[in-house]
């Protein structure tokens, strides 16, 4: 039966307005950007500068920075190392509940998915917490399913109060909320937001976004914003890379983050690398347009235009490939990940978001940036 | 032996404190077990610390890779402002760090600048509690007078951006500190090479700190050696006062002058 969709442009009652242009300016880039116009020669060129324009961002994006991906690896790496050195930050993901009221076709926790859904309690969350606090990790991120009914703010506020008896940074990946919402948050113990536009392409994500409240286009794009305005030190940002055209999403990711920095430019800016990977009952759902080789492409040209960006690189990727990543141009991995609700003590109260293909303990990891001549970095931030 | 025969009694004095070597360590970018060579061959006497980084439990702890002797400089490193600068200061004074703090306060993620108004701020509070004070600054004269009142001990200012290797890019103005103020004035940020290093000592820097240089090099051992004899060697030809430099025409003999007969 098809389910009546609403204007997905439209923000709903209680949804906070900004005054912002960020989402005008972020589309119509995208829109303008042209990838197939880059030759090889824009994208050495882009390469010899010490500041990338977007442009010359666009170009290491493009087909033609393919061929020339070892160089622009080259310069990744430079940059990764100028600004990062040796570290590697290490944290961990904590799922608190996957109660969704999406209805986003790609996604595993999807409200018509029939999964087992689970909130922990908060003593089940301390008792998370304390578990992953042995492993010697230092920084958690809390997440939720997007159903503000079920994990409501002062449920996820609690849980961030939790964490902070036992950790020194905290980050979320939760439903958008308004600025005053992250402000409650922020207080709670949350240093940082990442929010994902998945894509931003509002024309696809109206496909692809079918009910719930993540159907609203532009309540979600100003996110990141209204989050700084709540006073978070840092905020993340992410495409699902294959979700729709990837360059073009990607693009569009730099260029939002671009933005926001300059608005705000005390802002920590973070980017997250997903792609699609198989999920619960919808195995057949794995396009192939993004291969490992656009992946770190995508993952270089975050590093050379963002160089002080922190990158984190997913458990959806294998282990060879996250190794080799680190220190080139990603500095933020996770370790000993399990998305299921409560999973670190090796029973899940409810069903994964995703299938992870690096499942390595905190310990393995740790030894793997070692092997690398990394030093591991279990904290790189003080509230005070 | 440290140091050679002529800098023997060239003691680097901040805050009442002495000491011999005038290369200070940024240790933010390294690898932990690095760090002991690296304060060896580079004859460090005093090594940054962030205290963010510094655990107090748990995991790997800069702090027990900091051999006994070595003065620690905790930074402020993720203060937005002059209030948190000067908790962060505080805390690391809770950790048994000592008394040396070095001021970093930015609010611009891509470049890492110092705000000087608001480390201005910081280093007041803090001199005043008894803190010896470094603050990282812009290099700009009016600013460094301002530190001198507030209590600083030394002034740190940023040669290039953080973690460029481009060495001595604000030079001019960092000189003019170097003539205007008396404070020790130690050149923090930017330095790439021990060449620039040596630059900075030769125009009268009392010390240089350097951290991505030598964390980036192939061989850190090796490198903060070179960063160290680079130092010495800049201090020496200060000492010793460098010769003229002649522009590129050479010096005709009295062109002007040469009429004049009694």
């Amino acid at each position: 039966m098809e389910q009546k969709r609403i204007n997905h442009m439209e923000y709903l009652e209680g949804m906070e307005r900004i005054d912002s242009d960020i989402q005008d300016r972020v589309v119509k880039a995208m829109s303008e950007y042209d990838y197939e116009s880059y030759s090889a020669e824009d994208v050495l060129k882009a390469l010899d500068k010490d500041v990338l324009s977007p442009y010359d961002y666009g170009a290491l994006l493009s087909p033609a920075a393919e061929p020339l991906l070892e160089q622009i690896a080259e310069r990744a790496m430079a940059e990764t190392r100028k600004h990062f050195g040796n570290s590697v930050m290490m944290f961990t993901p904590v799922y608190i509940a996957n109660y969704c009221e999406n209805h986003c076709i790609y996604c595993g926790f999807n409200c018509h998915n029939k999964i087992h859904r689970a909130k922990l309690s908060f003593e089940e969350i301390d008792h998370e917490m304390k578990v992953i606090a042995s492993t010697g990790l230092e920084e958690v991120l809390i997440l939720t399913g997007e159903s503000r009914k079920m994990s409501d703010v002062e449920y996820i506020g609690e849980a961030c109060r939790i964490a902070s008896k036992y950790f020194r940074v905290i980050g979320l990946e939760i439903y958008p909320v308004n600025s005053d919402e992250y402000r409650y948050l922020q207080q709670c113990g949350a240093d940082y937001v990442t929010v994902f536009q998945e894509t931003y392409d509002s024309d696809k994500y109206e496909t692809l976004h079918l009910a719930g409240h993540k159907r609203i286009f532009p309540y979600r794009i100003n996110a990141q914003e209204r989050a700084l305005m709540g006073g978070m030190r840092g905020v993340g940002f992410g495409a699902l890379l294959g979700l729709s055209d990837f360059r073009k999403d990607a693009f569009a990711t730099g260029i939002h983050a671009y933005l926001i920095q300059k608005k705000y430019p005390h802002a920590e800016i973070a980017f997250s690398c997903p792609r699609l990977r198989p999920t619960i009952n919808h195995d057949e759902i794995n396009p192939k347009d993004v291969h490992e080789k656009q992946l770190l492409q995508v993952i270089c040209a975050y590093r050379i235009f963002m160089p002080f960006a922190s990158i984190t690189i997913s458990t959806r990727e294998r282990q060879g490939f996250r190794d080799n990543v680190i220190g080139l141009a990603a500095t933020k991995i996770s370790a000993g990940v399990s998305t299921g609700i409560g999973g670190h003590d090796g029973e899940e109260k409810g069903d994964a978001q995703f299938i992870i293909s690096d499942p390595r303990s905190v310990d393995e990891v740790r030894n793997a940036i070692e092997e690398k001549g990394c030093q591991p970095v279990f904290s790189d931030y003080v509230r005070v | 032996m440290k140091g050679s025969i002529a800098m023997n009694n060239d003691k680097l004095i901040i805050g009442g404190h002495e000491f011999n070597s005038r290369f200070i360590l940024g240790s933010g970018k390294f690898s932990l077990k690095d760090t002991k060579a690296v304060l060896e061959n580079g004859e460090v006497e005093m090594a940054t610390l962030a205290v963010r980084r510094a655990n107090t439990g748990g995991q790997e702890n800069i702090l027990d890779y900091m051999p006994k002797g070595i003065t620690l400089l905790p930074n402020t490193s993720g203060a937005r402002n002059a209030e948190e600068a000067v908790r962060i200061a505080r805390l690391a004074r809770e950790m048994g760090c000592g008394d040396f703090v070095k001021i970093e306060v930015v609010r611009d993620s891509r470049y890492l600048l110092p705000d000087n108004e608001e480390t201005i701020k910081a280093t007041e509070i803090l001199a005043k509690e008894g803190f010896i004070v470094m603050p990282y600054m812009m290099p700009d004269l009016i600013s460094a007078r301002k530190l001198e009142d507030a209590g600083a001990a030394a002034i740190m200012p940023l040669a290039a951006p953080i973690g460029s290797n481009k060495g001595l890019c604000t030079r001019d103005f960092i000189k003019i500190i170097i003539d205007e103020t008396e404070l020790p004035v130690i050149v923090d940020a930017g330095i790439g090479k021990p060449s620039q290093a040596c630059e900075a000592m030769e125009m009268g820097c009392a010390a240089v700190m350097a951290n991505t240089a030598v964390a980036t090099a192939g061989n850190v051992a090796l490198m903060a050696k070179a960063f160290r004899l680079a130092i010495e060697a800049g201090r020496c030809a200060y000492l010793s006062g460098t010769g003229r430099v002649l522009h590129d025409r050479g010096e005709a003999s009295s062109p002007l002058t040469g009429f004049l007969q009694d």
